[in-house]
């Protein structure tokens, strides 16, 4: 609320945003650069700033979004007026290459690079995060045999 | 004399100094808090306080839409 407040005699109706947006898998990373350098021009058009872009790179998605296995993250800090985060809502929106985006309102950016950037190294090296995880859809993957009555109704 | 049910009551996770901030990006972190199904972990399981636990589950419903969390696991 302070923050706010101090905020408001500077510039008006500022606050602190973080977006992060996922582009399809088959773009290159140029073309994802290119994708956060247009965010950027959407926001500073209209009179907000960018504090930090953050690139976590190609990472999996935990389901498919729009028939993409992975996708690109992109993550800027903005500090912008709402109307600003609205044109830029509205234009990702129609965007095909950007399938998912999240923009929430924080009250203060972090400092440094954020938990994704810690962890994410940790990641790619040992992989035992990710193999975990298969190795307990394989071990859900007993259920299966619920779908049998489609077999025996097909088979009739 | 020692009571055969006795547990000890454990202290909320996110409580206390150098406690982890709950963060939607923390992937990691939230991990912990879901489900081999990818269920969000009831907080008397977890020991997490009635709020970090309202905070917690709106990090991780956040992280899901993100795609860094599965909604379920088949």
């Amino acid at each position: 609320m302070r923050r706010q407040q101090s905020a408001n005699k500077e510039k008006p109706d500022m606050a602190l945003y973080e977006h992060v947006f996922l582009a399809r898998q088959d773009l290159a990373q140029a073309q994802v650069d290119a994708l956060a350098e247009n965010a950027t021009k959407i926001l500073t058009d209209n009179g907000g700033s960018v504090i930090k872009t953050e690139t976590w790179g190609l990472r999996s998605l935990a389901y498919r979004i729009a028939k993409n296995r992975k996708a690109h993250y992109v993550m800027l800090d903005v500090d912008a007026p709402p109307a600003a985060v609205a044109e830029l809502e509205r234009q990702t929106n129609i965007n095909e290459d950007i399938i998912r985006f999240l923009t929430i309102r924080v009250d203060e950016h972090e400092k440094g690079p954020s938990a994704m950037m810690r962890r994410s190294d940790r990641d790619r090296d040992g992989r035992g995060d990710r193999g975990g995880d298969r190795g307990g859809r394989g071990g859900d993957r007993g259920d299966r045999p619920s779908y049998r009555p489609r077999d025996e109704e097909m088979g009739a | 004399m020692a009571r055969a049910f006795f547990r000890r009551r454990k202290s909320c996770p996110f409580s206390g100094k150098d406690a982890p901030k709950i963060d939607y990006k923390d992937v990691r972190l939230l991990q912990g808090f879901i489900s081999e199904r990818g269920k969000i972990v009831p907080s008397r399981i977890t020991a997490v306080s009635t709020k970090k636990q309202r905070e917690l589950a709106k990090a991780i419903k956040r992280s899901r839409h993100l795609g860094l969390l599965p909604y379920l696991v088949k």
